[in-house]
């Protein structure tokens, strides 16, 4: 590196060596972006400013220089000036820079010749002095025009594409998603933790607006899957690693065991009967622990597979092996295996949608409301179990003492829309409390009250479902619940739950009494969402939702080439926004897959070998392993297929003879060199910490 | 000019390293949302913040940059893994040569941003620039000569002791 402090002594052309394609010809163009660009930044100053900097041919600015006519300006100087060199200053390359290479190479322009200068989201926008403004978006233009002397034309790498995909994540997005890829013929992994697939969705009764029974579209999309000929589905499995990157993916997945062999039970559950405790004693997860299940267990009639498992916990055998072990005499299939291990499979894939789903808030931390205190007190997922005909008691909305409720208070918003939890709305809690609200009257005839801060009922048939109910008789009381409490001040509130809120539309403090209270808890990232995240290599929100590359435009994509996201692992989401969530996400890995591969940035590093002292202290940086010394020569060796880019190596190499394509030593330091040279103030004096 | 003087009329120069993924993202997304900060950053984006040779900053300061900031993925988030730890190790061994050189140590800045922290690329740029007012400019192209020979000597054992073999 000793020989890269090559300042740029006056205009950069001298430093013939390093310039490819003849004699610089650049083009400049600057983007007013409307008044996005415009209002902030004088534009005109700026294309002045570039015309008289070295090896400019032609600088120009254009009111949108994406759009098609901004383009053709492009192509049209490159092809009447013989411009060898674009530099656009526009918005964010992250947006932009594919439309401007493309029309470079449309043009005959090798497209790494093309630079891009951030005056928008790193000027415009986040400053509003406009000449400070003027000034940086001068040093950045400055800093471009040196730069592009250095680039070179380079091939792009293209990688092909695995058509086989990985879908992480069995609710109804991940369903959607795995029948829509096997449907076109490729073949779908799909991991699920749960011993069922099914998510959310399989744990409701009905679902809004147009309150279809949820098992009645679920289960049919259930067997489907697993049934597919293109679908290998993995349940009671997580995915442990992943390594490598777009088009190939390995991918290792353990299987829990279930101590059950799933080829070949058939879900007779003559096991249940036969096991040694007669009464369930354990709570059931499925049912929100409102009811018990054995040992050996299957988490809901429809679950798919169709296979029991083991709770090792709660097994009599697995905690002193003295069972009778009267589930194993009675399986004539002998499909229980109580020595069953923990299987790791090794898959390859070349694209990955994550459809991981969301977690409830936890009641408990908003304790106002008396959840966990007062046993009346449900949240919305238990109660849902309750609706259900195949729940805990068979679809018949009591309280846990057993008594059939008069009156039942819906409080919205729990741990939604509030500063002490979360500042989001979770979207779908409005719409789901009218449907229990619509689903506890007619399952009981109570008097329904609905407490609630704004009524969000934005979605086709959504508004309408919501005048419906109160056409039912269903109460709505505008105002943020302030406290659940069993205190009767008057004989109506005793043994029953009173409710205090503001009625802020008649502005009088109430106090309801009812008999049962539901929770509308709000939506929250799952738990171990970072981790998934991480072993994916994407990114999270704030608040922890996977984010997605672009909110609008690449609703789907991450910033990760090959990894896509859909449903409520992205953001609260209601059933209908998932499935079209899911299918876009499908609809992305079968176009990668039908196109056959991908395009990569070809900033690829390799090694000068003449300069290359052999010192090895690049090898173990590289985190694909993708340098190796070559013994004969005692040269490092970067395989090109491996290397990702980061420039780590590069960076490391204390010989300076590792090169980056695209980040080139000399590529940055003209930009460093472009970005000082006339900016901020000139200094007279030079006093300064240093010695 | 007085001393009080040049330190209030003075606006430093920072130039920055982002890294692709995350730090460049999130300034997007500052802009996106319109928050504003001080102008005195230039921004230089890079695949990853392993790619920063600390001869770029070196160089930086030499052409008269006041301070370097540079930006990468939180731990465990480098979108390649670990360069932000190769570069976090390399800003240590820098800071302590910086520190040699007489250069205040609040001249280089090394921040995690992730994608979606907006408001910290705001919060850290603005940060910086007040701390780099107080300290007041720093002239260092005359010692650029001595920096360049200690150069010479440092990185190449130290860097290769510093990297620890990888698993
Ligand atoms: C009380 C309530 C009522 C609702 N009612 C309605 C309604 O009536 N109508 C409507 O449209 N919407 C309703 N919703 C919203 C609905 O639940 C969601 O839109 C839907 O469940 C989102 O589906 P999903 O597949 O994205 O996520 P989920 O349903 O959460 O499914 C995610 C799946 O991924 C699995 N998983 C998670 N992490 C991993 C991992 N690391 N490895 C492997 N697998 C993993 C989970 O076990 C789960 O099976 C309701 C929500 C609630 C809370
Ligand atoms: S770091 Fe790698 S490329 Fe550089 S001299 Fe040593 S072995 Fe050669
Ligand atoms: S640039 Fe990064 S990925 Fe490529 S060889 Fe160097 S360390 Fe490995
Ligand atoms: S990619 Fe951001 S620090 Fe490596």
């Amino acid at each position: 590196m000793s020989d890269n402090n090559n300042k740029l002594n006056g205009s950069p052309q001298t430093n013939g060596a390093a310039v490819s394609n003849g004699t610089p010809k650049i083009g400049f163009y600057v983007c007013h972006c409307g008044h996005n660009i415009a209002s902030q930044v004088d534009v005109e100053d700026v294309q002045k400013f570039a015309s008289e900097l070295p090896g400019v041919a032609v600088s120009r600015d254009y009111k949108y220089m994406c759009s098609d006519p901004g383009q053709e300006l492009i192509q049209k100087d490159i092809k009447e000036l013989g411009l060898n060199r674009i530099v656009v200053a526009s918005c964010s390359p992250l947006l932009h820079e594919h439309t401007f290479r493309t029309a470079a190479e449309k043009a005959g322009l090798n497209p790494y010749y093309f630079h891009m200068v951030n005056i928008r989201e790193n000027v415009s926008w986040v400053h509003d002095n406009k000449e400070s403004a003027t000034k940086k978006a001068k040093d950045l233009t400055r800093a471009a025009i040196q730069r592009v002397f250095f680039h070179k034309a380079l091939e792009k790498k293209t990688v092909p594409i695995n058509p086989d995909v990985l879908i992480v994540g069995g609710g109804i997005a991940g369903i959607t998603a795995a029948l829509t890829i096997a449907n076109a013929g490729k073949h779908v992994y799909l991991v699920e933790r749960e011993p069922t697939i099914g998510g959310h969705m399989a744990m409701f009764d009905k679902t809004f607006p147009t309150l279809d029974c949820a098992a009645c579209i679920l289960t049919p999309k259930m067997s489907a899957v697993k049934s597919h000929p293109h679908i290998t589905m993995w349940t009671y499995s997580e995915v442990e690693k992943v390594d490598g990157f777009v088009g190939n993916y390995r991918v290792q997945v353990k299987r829990k065991p279930r101590y059950v062999n799933e080829e070949l039970c058939v879900g007779c559950m003559e096991c249940i009967d036969a096991c040694i405790y007669k009464e369930a004693k354990y709570p059931d997860e499925f049912n929100q622990k409102l009811s018990k299940r054995k040992p050996i267990y299957i988490p809901f009639p429809q679950a798919t597979p169709q296979v029991v498992l083991f709770d090792p916990e709660t097994c009599i055998d697995f905690k002193s092996h003295r069972c009778k072990k009267t589930c194993i005499e009675v399986c004539d299939r002998e499909a229980i295996d109580l020595k069953q291990v923990p299987e790791y499979k090794e898959i390859n894939v070349g694209t990955v949608i994550l459809t991981t789903g969301f977690k409830t808030y936890d009641a408990e931390l908003s304790p106002q409301y008396g959840y966990g205190r007062y046993p009346n007190v449900y949240t919305s997922l238990e109660i849902e179990r309750l609706v259900n005909a195949s729940g805990p008691t068979a679809g018949e909305i009591i309280n846990k003492d057993g008594i059939k409720p008069k009156s039942v208070g819906i409080i919205h918003c729990v741990g939604s829309r509030d500063q002490k939890a979360h500042k989001w709305c979770s979207k779908v809690c409005c719409m789901y409390s009218l449907k229990l609200a619509h689903l506890i009257k007619e399952h009981t005839g109570a008097q329904v009250y609905n407490f609630y801060i704004d009524m969000r009922t934005p979605g086709k048939g959504y508004e309408e479902f919501y005048d419906k109910l109160m056409t039912e008789g269903v109460h709505f009381v505008r105002g943020r619940v302030s406290e659940v409490t069993d205190w009767a001040l008057v004989p109506e509130e005793e043994n029953k739950l009173t409710i205090r809120v503001e009625d802020t539309l008649i502005g009088v403090v109430r106090r309801v009494p009812v008999d049962m209270v539901v929770l509308a808890v709000g939506l929250e990232p799952r738990v171990d969402a970072d981790d998934i995240r991480r072993m994916f290599n994407i990114s999270c929100s704030n608040e922890g939702w996977f984010l997605e590359r672009h909110p609008k435009l690449a609703p789907v994509s991450t910033f990760t080439d090959g990894i896509f996201i859909a449903g409520g692992c992205q953001g609260p989401k209601d059933i209908p926004d998932s499935v079209a969530q899911a299918g876009a996400a499908a609809a992305e890995v079968l176009s990668l897959i039908s196109a056959g591969s991908i395009e990569l940035e070809p900033n690829t590093a390799s090694i000068m070998e003449d300069h290359c002292s052999g010192c090895k202290s690049c090898i173990p940086l590289c985190p694909y392993s993708a340098i190796s010394y070559i013994e004969d020569s005692k040269k490092a060796y970067i395989n090109e297929a491996l290397c990702k880019g980061c420039g780590t190596c590069v960076a490391a190499c204390p010989s300076g003879s590792i090169t980056q394509n695209m980040f080139d030593d000399e590529q940055i330091f003209s930009e460093i060199d472009g970005l000082l040279k006339f900016a901020g103030i000139e200094l007279e004096e030079t006093e300064g910490e240093h010695a | 000019m007085p001393d009080s003087e040049i330190k209030n009329n003075y606006e430093p120069k920072i130039v920055a390293f982002f890294c692709n993924w995350c730090t460049y993202t999130a300034a997007d997304l500052a802009g996106v949302s319109r928050l504003k900060y001080a102008p005195n950053v230039r921004v230089i984006r890079i695949m990853c913040s392993g790619r920063v040779d600390p001869q770029f900053i070196l160089q930086a300061f030499a052409s008269g940059a006041d301070g370097v900031l540079i930006g990468g993925c939180h731990p465990g988030d480098c979108h390649y893994s670990e360069g932000n730890y190769k570069m976090l190790r390399r800003f240590r061994l820098l800071k302590r040569m910086l520190k040699s050189l007489g250069i205040a140590e609040k001249r280089l800045r090394l921040e995690w941003i992730s994608a979606s922290e907006g408001e910290k690329v705001k919060s850290v740029i603005n940060e910086m620039v007040e701390q780099l007012k107080v300290l007041g400019p720093l002239a260092i192209p005359q010692s650029l000569d001595k920096i360049n020979e200690e150069l010479k000597e440092i990185p190449e054992e130290e860097i290769r002791e510093e990297e620890p073999a990888h698993a």
